[in-house]
């Protein structure tokens, strides 16, 4: 009883703190803490959609960059045919309505993971982590040759997306947009986990046959789980695009892939909001680290040695030792 | 602290004419890349930026200036961070050090928007010199397609009749390629994309070899260069056929990486280290009194465009609220510029002289670039005619 | 012909290569069961320690011992350290610690050598070219690497068939706990493993030297296809990794040196260069995908 009424507590102090945060920055002098605080709830997205995969339903997906470009191009492409009037493929014209344009990216995010999902849960173990990698580098040369949308300089979005009521100039609307984009997605995904459909997908985890026993296609879940996963980095990806008003062909490299991975091992892998907490520790490292030094990744990468080697768990756990303890 | 004091006071009773420096420096922030295989030519360019401020004594133009450096790893996102950053947090207004295409695209669109300057000492994408221009975004290096339409005069110059071109497939890539064509007069025999990640072009030598062009034209800057270089020589083809190259693809540390591979290499420049101006002696002296490594054009364009803000800065006493003024200033392009001649088109974009070099033996016996003739004279960019300014 | 026989020699070159990083990498990965990011990294540091070496001493092989050295040097250093550490945890654990090895090594690297790049040029010996056929003329160098890569496979072979350590590399990735159970000091084992595919990954770094710019970053240029050989191989089998090197090497050269010509026939000169750059850079990735969709434990799998 206590223990969920302490839960309470914290989340709606972060809850707070996440509302007050612009304010804060200003007052601090600090108003780039907003546009970091932006790219933290982007980041944390995307990584908590791999984690739903990775973590809860063991597939290990070193792809997911790919949903995450897909969705930044689906913005991008929209607002590029706007600008210049044209349409797409001939008969879709091109939009920069924020409410148009999100469910555009994750809808066809959702479907291209269907698609890379399909073929590529036939294989598991370190097949799957290759053959999802596979996908992401067809997809990322695929974006590099299109010159038609700025191959690999990428494709510059020059006004964000519009909400009607809102100026999505400023950078704080952003930050409030991407808050209530994550506080939605954070509230479905944990539903999600916490429900029937989540319970299966973390019992195939841990044994497929025990499933199949009582009469669950592992595939077809697995499937699901993979596009509602696949979603929720395209999300991100048109977040992104409209944050940083840019997207390019760097968005889906391996690297970022791989980042996404490290964000959630780092936070702590099957959890709801370690990924979180993952990407914040991540992105403030990384810009903390280089505004002080070149040699920032000397820095970073013994931090991440640190994390790996002695804690169990990422940062969440150790967070949780440490503030258990006292409590 | 104090000592800063004393410098900063002694400065203060030298600049008589102009006693409004008591105020703060102006900052400067300079976004480029140090890490990675591309890490050297942000190295040079903040270097070369360094020196003209040193020489100054920690001032541009009698101003004195703070020069913020951080490292962009290559990410269009993290330039965009830190131009942010800097921006809102640290108040800065004036911008420089992007070396890449991509990370320009995503961060000069916010500085200038931003009503800060960006001066670029590097990259220069097609769409920011024609429909995307803006008042506050000067490029003191080139505009991209320049490199290799020099490289196709040079082409022509040299009478070849067949070329032989390759690029990696990418934007730039893909920009040089068009960019050679539309000055080389004779016929394209073959055109092949190699990759980015690619490190062995055995197979594109074989095909050389096979074609038999007259001229080969490459460009593959960095790491991609040495590699391709040393294999041309390894191929055998070095004696066969001679290769026409813009900067990038030889600058002062790949030449220095494939020594004799270069050799006879017909390369078109903006700037060299012999050439005889004031300004470019002293930088030379300068650079090699300061740092024991090859001068790069990266440093002379870091170096040329610290000179270019020292005389919008100096016209202005250092005052960047009047945007107005400060942009009229660095229209003027009143600085001696390292490469000679040098101003700003109406997309404030350089209009210079193209310069045709070749990679000779130098006095220590060691293959080094010299200055043979002229390639294009006042020369601007294609795309000036789109820039509505 | 000759054009075709020169690029199907270069194809066996660039397979060499691969096979000298993935026989290394299939080891670690179905013996030790360890996902190694770094394995880049000793690539990286073998090509800089004997690049460096062997300019200062204007000895190209003097370079060679240096290159071994450093590379197994390194490799015994991140094994005893960090890998040691990490047999019994999450393959996850493993990418991450793995990631930041390659962090600081290229952070290092930059800290001792700065950041322009190294140059070596070939051994006096090998600096020419071979008549192999009338009119096909080949870089000694290059033969020499195909040569000292398919010695080292030879020898991999003997080792692996006829020794005592190579009964039991064989055993160990077949079934890893039966050869814990069997009572085999698992970790002298697992320290061999990483030693030896640190060696091989110093020397093909110190082999490339001559080839290749000597720079930071060159590691991972080459790690991701290592790992799509390790995988179309089968994880854990030398004898695959051998095949997939060599068939990924003779592909991937034929499709960059023959793609854009074929689509030249059908359609315009530029689209058709364009489209068969951005194909034959997919074209690794492709194979990779199709192999796993007909055959999901690769080519060769161990444990067949």
């Amino acid at each position: 009883m206590t223990q969920s009424s302490s839960k309470f507590l914290i989340s709606v102090c972060v809850m707070v703190a996440l509302v007050a945060l612009p304010f804060f920055a200003d007052m601090l002098g600090q108003p780039a803490l907003t546009s970091l605080a932006t790219r933290v709830l982007i980041y944390g997205i995307a990584a908590a959609s791999l984690n739903f995969v990775l973590g809860f339903g063991g597939m290990v997906s070193f792809g997911h960059a790919a949903f995450f470009g897909v969705g930044g191009y689906v913005v991008g492409i929209l607002y590029q045919h706007y600008a210049s009037g044209e349409p797409l493929f001939g008969f879709l014209p091109g939009t920069n309505q924020l409410l148009v344009t999100l469910p555009a990216a994750v809808l066809i995010s959702g479907a291209v993971a269907a698609v890379i999902g399909a073929l590529s849960l036939r294989t598991s173990g370190v097949q799957f982590i290759m053959i999802t990698l596979a996908f992401a580098q067809m997809l990322f040369f695929f974006f590099v040759s299109l010159k038609a949308y700025g191959g690999d300089d990428g494709l510059i979005i020059r006004r964000a997306n519009e909400v009607p009521g809102l100026n999505m100039r400023d950078k704080q609307t952003i930050y409030y947009v991407c808050l209530v984009a994550a506080i939605v997605f954070f509230a479905l995904l944990s539903k999600l986990v916490n429900s029937r459909f989540g319970y299966v997908i973390a019992g195939l985890r841990q044994s497929e046959q025990r499933m199949a026993a009582i009469g669950l296609s592992a595939y077809r879940y697995k499937l699901v789980a993979f596009v509602i996963s696949g979603m929720g980095a395209g999300l991100a990806g048109a977040l992104m695009a409209n944050f940083m008003r840019f997207a390019s062909p760097d968005m889906l490299h391996w690297t970022k892939s791989g980042e996404l991975m490290v964000m959630v091992i780092l936070g702590g892998v099957g959890t709801v909001f370690g990924p979180l907490i993952g990407a914040g520790t991540f992105i403030v490292l990384e810009s903390l680290l280089a505004s002080w030094t070149e040699n920032w990744q000397l820095g970073l990468g013994l931090i991440l040695l640190f994390v790996v080697l002695y804690t169990q768990g990422g940062v969440q756990a150790l967070l949780e030792r440490v503030f258990g303890r006292r409590s | 602290m104090s000592m800063k004091n004393i410098i900063l006071a002694g400065a203060l009773a030298a600049a008589v004419a102009t006693p409004v420096l008591a105020q703060e420096p102006v900052k400067i922030g300079m976004i480029t890349t140090l890490s990675g295989p591309a890490g050297y030519l942000g190295q040079d360019i903040r270097d070369g930026f360094q020196l003209a401020i040193d020489a100054e004594e920690g001032k541009l133009g009698g101003v004195p200036v703070e020069l913020l450096v951080e490292d962009d790893n290559l990410k269009p996102g993290n330039g965009r961070q830190i131009a942010d950053r800097f921006l809102n947090n640290e108040g800065v207004k004036l911008f420089t050090g992007i070396v890449f295409s991509n990370v320009a695209g995503a961060t000069v669109p916010d500085i200038v928007d931003a009503g800060a300057f960006y001066i670029s000492p590097n990259a220069a994408p097609s769409n920011f010199a024609g429909k995307e221009c803006h008042e506050n975004y000067f490029v003191v290096s080139w505009q991209n397609d320049s490199l290799h339409e020099s490289a196709g005069q040079n082409a022509t110059n040299l009478g070849f009749e067949t070329a032989f071109v390759l690029a990696p497939n990418y934007q730039a890539g893909k920009d040089a390629i068009s960019g050679f064509k539309r000055f080389f007069k004779g016929e394209i025999v073959g055109e092949v994309y190699t990759r980015l990640d690619q490190t062995d072009f055995a197979a594109e030598m074989a095909q050389i070899r096979d074609v038999a062009p007259d001229v080969v034209f490459q460009f593959h800057p960095g790491g991609l260069g040495i590699a391709f270089l040393r294999q041309y020589q390894q191929a055998g083809l070095l004696d066969m056929v001679p290769m026409v190259v813009a900067e990038p693809s030889m600058d002062a540390v790949i030449l220095n990486a494939v020594g004799d591979a270069a050799r006879g290499v017909n390369v078109s420049s903006h700037w060299n280290t012999d050439f005889e101006n004031s300004a470019n002696e002293a930088f030379v002296e300068a650079w090699k009194e300061a740092y024991d490594r090859p001068i790069t054009y990266y440093a002379s364009q870091g170096y040329d465009a610290a000179r270019a803000i020292a005389s919008a800065l100096k016209a202005t006493d250092g005052t960047l609220a009047d945007a107005d003024a400060f942009r009229d200033a660095m229209r003027q392009a009143a600085f001696e510029s390292v490469r000679g001649e040098f101003s700003f088109g109406p997309n404030q974009h350089p209009v210079q002289n193209w310069f045709a070099l070749k990679v000779v033996d130098g006095e220590d016996g060691k293959p080094t670039l010299e200055t043979v003739g002229t390639v294009l004279e006042n020369h601007g960019d294609a795309y000036a005619a789109e820039c509505q300014l | 012909m000759t054009l075709f026989l020169e690029q199907v020699l270069n194809g066996l070159q660039l397979g060499v290569m691969l096979f000298l990083m993935a026989a290394g990498l299939t080891l670690i990965f179905g013996i030790m069961g360890i996902i190694n990011l770094a394995h880049g990294s000793i690539y990286m540091i073998g090509a800089y320690a004997g690049t460096y070496v062997a300019m200062e001493t204007g000895v190209y092989y003097a370079g060679i011992p240096a290159a071994l050295a450093a590379a197994a040097l390194t490799g015994s250093a991140m094994e005893f350290l960090v890998v040691r550490r990490l047999y019994k945890r999450d393959h996850l654990d493993q990418v991450l610690a793995t990631f930041a090895l390659i962090l600081i090594s290229n952070q290092a690297i930059t800290l001792l050598f700065g950041r322009q790049p190294l140059f070596i040029g070939m051994p006096e010996a090998l600096n020419s070219s071979v008549e192999l056929l009338p009119g096909l003329f080949y870089s000694s160098y290059r033969l020499a690497i195909i040569a000292m890569g398919l010695l080292v496979a030879l020898g991999l072979y003997l080792v692996i068939n006829r020794t005592r350590i190579g009964m039991l590399v064989r055993a160990g990735s077949t079934n890893r706990d039966m050869v814990r159970a069997l009572g085999v000091d698992i970790r002298l084992l697992y320290t061999i493993v990483f030693g030896l595919g640190a060696l091989l990954a110093g020397l093909a770094g110190f082999m490339a030297g001559p080839i290749l710019a000597v720079q930071v970053g060159m590691g991972e240029q080459i790690l991701i296809t290592t790992f799509v050989v390790v995988v179309i191989g089968g994880v854990g089998s030398i004898r695959g990794a051998f095949f997939a090197s060599l068939i990924i090497g003779v592909f991937d050269t034929m499709l960059r040196a023959y793609l854009p010509g074929l689509l030249r026939q059908v359609m315009a000169g530029s689209e058709a260069d364009a489209l068969g750059a951005g194909l034959s850079s997919m074209g690794i990735y492709l194979l990779m995908a199709l192999v796993l969709l007909i055959r999901p434990k690769g080519l060769f799998p161990a444990h067949s």
